[in-house]
């Protein structure tokens, strides 16, 4: 199967290809020539190790991600699964807000977000850029030989699972400042896509409490104080 | 027919300026500058302000050619800014406004920004780069909202670059980051800085420690010049705004960007964008120091397209306030 372009997003290009006869995703973070050599290429070989590891981490602490096929240093890529099929959560959202699905799909999406995410950051992940396109609903078995019938968009969340992708800007080391800061991105990529969607994100925090007892307390105090600075700071023309 | 005045003194710049339907009329403006080393205290912008106000009032209407009866709404910042140096300008507008009989207008300064960018540029629907000296913001416009995406999590870009012009000992006239941009051209040793992009928000205080802290000694052993260090500054923070600006950009879907604030102008910056903007297939809007930098025709700009559609302020509600977030405000002119 030949290269096919997906996607030119902000970070890097993401092409479809097939691996060994598995669909496969490859990462590769081209070259930005608007910024310094030095530091695109500091940048980018940072990034790479940290999205590889982070990954691995996150896998084995019980979190999906699409499985690492190889890295290529040389072109900057990473090849790894291609997640298929899914829909983005997103996608997910704005489906369920256009047909009235009421809030009982929404909820039960928020509590396995605030699963996963207190699951990692109680392992020390921090995603960094945590919105609703990086993150995906697949089946659980999938396999591109069993095509999935029905349509994603419909199905219950809690029957499908809820897959992590672009770790991109992950740190694997993190304070509770590093951890409300994530938080808080998520916080404003949903309520800044998905309008009216408060109460889905105090849903989330709910479940990342119960799933990161230990650190919760103290991550929450610091979201906290970041959205008081975000909103508080002062801002001479 | 509509003319619109507008007052801005949120910061060390008084500006008063006229527009009419679109057209500036007039738009001067008066900088305080500060000695090397040393910021601008309120008090002292404040005094600034006061002591220039009526001298650039007669100055804007003359050039303008019109007398005040002419004028349809008197427009006026009320923040985001320092409390002092906008009260005092804002005093000067509530005057005129009621010598005049003429109706008033509070405006968000960052609003200002953007409709005049928008004006200037005839960008449509453009992601926009609000960067200067208290101000770092990625905005969108959706439902009826300039929606903030990305925003500095502690200081703006421009106070980062001025605190580090302090460190050198730069000029601050005109300011200090044109000064800085000036020394950048000159710089081509890199030192690698912290990089502190968090999804679409950006943080410089540490990266700002870093360098305050090491440059005295790089600088003193003749490991990197003055100058090399202005240039890695520039060419890290710039990456970092171009960053998280490509990042909206593709969140959104749009294909225009627009910079706006007073960094905005810096020629490194605006080369930058356009590099990005060019790969992704996006066109690039910029203005240059006249309407970049805070200036009263934005005011009026912004006031106008305001009053435009029945918004109005009761002189009672004629205050200021040193917080104002940019998505505080309802759009009721776009769609």
């Amino acid at each position: 199967m030949k290269r096919v372009l997906l996607k030119q997003g902000a970070e890097a290009k993401l092409d479809k290809c097939s691996f060994y006869g598995k669909p496969c995703l490859v990462k590769e973070r081209f070259k930005k020539k608007y910024r310094h050599e030095v530091l695109d290429r500091t940048l980018t070989t940072q990034r790479i190790k940290s999205e590889v590891r982070a990954m691995i981490r996150c896998r084995t602490n019980g979190i999906s991600t699409p499985t690492i096929f190889m890295v290529d240093m040389e072109s900057s890529s990473i090849y790894m699964e291609y997640v298929e099929p899914s829909v983005t959560v997103r996608e997910f959202i704005a489906n369920s807000q256009e047909n009235h699905a009421g809030d009982a799909p929404l909820l039960a999406l928020a509590e396995m977000i605030g699963r996963v995410i207190g699951v990692a950051h109680k392992n020390n992940i921090i995603h960094g850029d945590l919105t609703t396109s990086n993150m995906l609903l697949a089946p659980p078995n999938r396999s591109p030989e069993m095509p999935f019938g029905g349509n994603l968009l419909d199905e219950d969340p809690s029957s499908l699972e809820l897959v992590l992708i672009d770790f991109g800007l992950t740190a694997l080391e993190g304070t509770a400042e590093d951890k409300g800061v994530d938080l808080y991105v998520l916080e404003r990529a949903l309520l800044s896509t998905h309008p009216n969607t408060q109460h889905i994100f105090e849903a989330i925090l709910a479940a990342y409490r119960s799933y990161n007892q230990q650190g919760a307390k103290e991550i929450v105090k610091k979201l906290d104080e970041v959205r008081l600075r975000g909103r508080k700071r002062t801002m001479v023309g | 027919m509509v003319i619109a005045i507008g007052f801005e003194g949120s910061a060390n710049k008084l500006g008063i300026g006229i527009i009419k339907d679109g057209v500036v009329l007039s738009n001067p403006r008066h900088t305080y500058i500060t000695p090397p080393g040393q910021g601008f205290l309120p008090k002292d912008t404040a005094r600034h302000h006061r002591e220039h106000a009526l001298s650039i009032l007669k100055q804007a209407l003359e050039e303008a050619k019109i007398k005040p009866e002419d004028i349809d709404v008197i427009c006026y910042t009320k923040g985001p800014g320092m409390g002092a140096p906008l009260v005092s300008t804002a005093l000067v507008a509530r005057t005129v406004a009621q010598l005049w009989r003429k109706p008033i207008v509070a405006v968000n300064h960052c609003i200002g920004h953007i409709e005049m960018g928008r004006l200037i540029t005839g960008a449509k629907n453009p992601v926009v780069l609000y960067v200067s000296g208290g101000n770092t913001q990625v905005i969108a416009y959706s439902q009826k909202c300039y929606r903030i995406f990305g925003e500095t999590i502690d200081i703006a870009v421009g106070n980062c670059l001025d605190r580090f012009a302090r460190v050198l000992k730069l000029s601050n006239d005109p300011s200090p980051g044109y000064n800085i941009e000036q020394l950048a051209k000159k710089g081509n040793k890199f030192l690698e800085l912290p990089y502190a992009v968090k999804g679409m928000d950006v943080s410089f205080s540490g990266l700002l420690s870093f360098i305050e802290e090491k440059a005295p000694d790089l600088i003193a052993k003749g490991e990197y010049t003055p100058e090399d260090l202005c240039f890695s500054l520039q060419e890290t923070v710039f990456a970092m705004l171009i960053e998280i600006t490509e990042r909206a950009m593709a969140h959104c879907g749009s294909e225009e960007v627009l910079i706006v604030g007073g960094v905005g102008c810096n020629k490194r910056l605006q080369e930058m964008m356009e590099i990005m903007a060019k790969e992704r297939g996006a066109t690039l809007f910029a203005t240059d120091e006249r309407f970049c930098i805070d200036n009263g025709a934005m005011i009026a700009q912004a006031g106008w397209e305001m009053f435009r559609t029945g918004v109005t302020t009761d002189l009672k509600d004629t205050t200021c306030t040193q917080r104002f977030r940019t998505d505080e405000v309802e759009v009721t002119w776009r769609k």
